[in-house]
Order: C-alpha cells, then structure tokens, then sequence
C-alpha cells in the first residue's frame, strides 16, 4: 500500500510542491531588508487563551478572572451581517485607565478573536473586521483599572464565514 | 515581497488617528480548498504599533480576524511628520514591518 502509484505520485507531488514552496520562501527571504527577526514579539501571543472555547475559559486563560456586564462598554456591530468573513466591530469605552480590550465570537470555534493592549495614552477605541462562522453573540471586554467590564451583542449571519 | 504594510495616520489636535491595512491571507484552518483538503491556519498573531521609541498599540489576534485585516484606533501625542512604525508577525513567523509618517 505504501509503495502503490497513487502513493508515490503524491509523494512526488508534496516534494515538488515543497521545492517550489521553499524557491518562494528563499526569494522572499533574500529580497527583504530585514528578515529574521521581527520587532512585533511572537512570544507575547497568549496562545492558550486563543484555544479555548468558551467565554468563561478564554477570559479566564486571558485575564484570570470574569467580566461583569457594563453600560460603559459600547460594542459596535450590524444587526445583520450578510458577510460572515468580513463583520466590521467597533469597541469603544468612557472607563478610565483601560489597559486592555478583547472581542469573543461565542459560537466561533475558538472563541476569542482578538486581543487589544491599550498603553497609557491610547484611547480604548478599537475597529477592526472579524469573521463569524454563524449567527452568534459577541461580547467586547474591557480591562479597566485591574477588573472586566463587558458589552455584548447578537450578529445574524447569513452566510457562515469560517466554514468551506 | 512587496509591502504588505499600509497606514494612514493623521494627527488633529493632541490624538493621532491611525488607519492601518495588512495584506495577509488570515486563513483559519477550518475552510478547505478546491479540492477539499483543510487550507491549514496562517493567521497573524502580534501587531505592534510603535511612535517615538513607545508601543501605542498591540494587536493579538486569532484566526477570526478577516482576510486583509484592517484596524483603526487612536492615541496621544504624535506629531504631522513623526515616524509610526508597524509590525506584525504570523504563526509561521512571517513579518513584516514598515515606517510611515503620521500626517
């Protein structure tokens, strides 16, 4: 079975896929300034917390500790998304001394979809485009002062984002 | 590579707004292809946004961020013609960076 023609030509296949993969990779690499090594730091993804999948756990993997509902947290969304790989969030807050913003997407595979750390002088306002697998609700959290706060919204989801 | 890197900042009063645009294929690891084989995750995890020698803004993001992602936020101080400068890197340890000027 092993040794079968289909075998062997797909293993040809992977290397040869492979070979042009890594010609790509070599040219890219050789007409970059600076390759290697990046000034964004990989190592502080918290790649637990974008494992989980619920609300609870993915805030706990995050932050240690839950959020409570706040009217000082606004979250942005369409009622209706007819697109559900290209949903436009906003979150945005009037607490004080936010340090840290995240977006969950309950019914997505995982749940949280991103996480935003806000320095000292950076306004806890946030936009960006995520993708829902289906209808779902989403909560913004915000970390403000050492605790969670938290706004959440329903997104109907005509067409699936995350699936194929 | 081409720059996958576009920014727009503009500075009113004593906060910049900053526009940013990432090309990235943002792949989930759930789609699958034409041939129906699971495209496998290639995502951008770190998003970093630096003024002055200061990080203003990190991103950290998950493979439900969309394809070509966009951000838009806003932070004291900055200046028309100071530099901003953008990076990120991915899952497969792919970066980027780039400096544009805030306007």
């Amino acid at each position: 079975m092993m040794f079968s023609p289909d075998a062997s030509g797909r293993t040809r296949r992977t290397i040869l896929k492979g070979a042009i993969a890594g010609g790509l990779a070599g040219l890219t690499l050789g007409s970059f300034p600076f390759p290697a090594f990046a000034d964004a730091d990989a190592k502080q993804w918290p790649q637990d917390a974008f494992k989980q999948k619920s609300e609870a756990d993915a805030l706990k993997a995050l932050y240690g500790k839950p959020a409570e509902a706040s009217d000082k947290v606004s979250l942005d969304a369409p009622e209706i998304a007819e697109n559900g790989a290209v949903v436009p969030i906003t979150v945005d807050s009037s607490l004080p001394n936010v340090t840290g913003v995240a977006i969950l997407v309950l019914e997505n595979p995982f749940t949280l979809a991103a996480a935003y750390k806000i320095p000292e002088g950076t306004k806890p306002a946030v936009a960006s485009r995520l993708k829902m697998a289906k209808t779902t609700k989403v909560v913004a959290v915000v970390e403000s002062g050492g605790k969670l706060y938290s706004a959440t919204k329903e997104v109907k989801v005509t067409v699936g984002g995350c699936g194929g | 590579m081409a720059n996958t890197i576009r920014i727009r900042a503009v500075a009113s009063g004593d906060t910049t707004e900053v526009q940013s645009l990432i090309r990235h294929p943002m792949d989930s690891g759930f789609v699958k292809d034409s041939k129906g084989q699971l495209i496998p995750p290639h995502h951008i995890e770190v998003v970093q946004f630096e003024h002055g020698g200061k990080v203003v803004f990190t991103a950290l993001w998950g493979p439900a961020v969309s394809k070509d992602p966009y951000l838009k936020f806003s932070f004291q101080g900055g200046k028309k013609g100071d530099d901003l400068k953008v990076s990120w890197v991915d899952n497969k340890g792919e970066s980027d960076s780039f400096v544009g000027k805030i306007q």
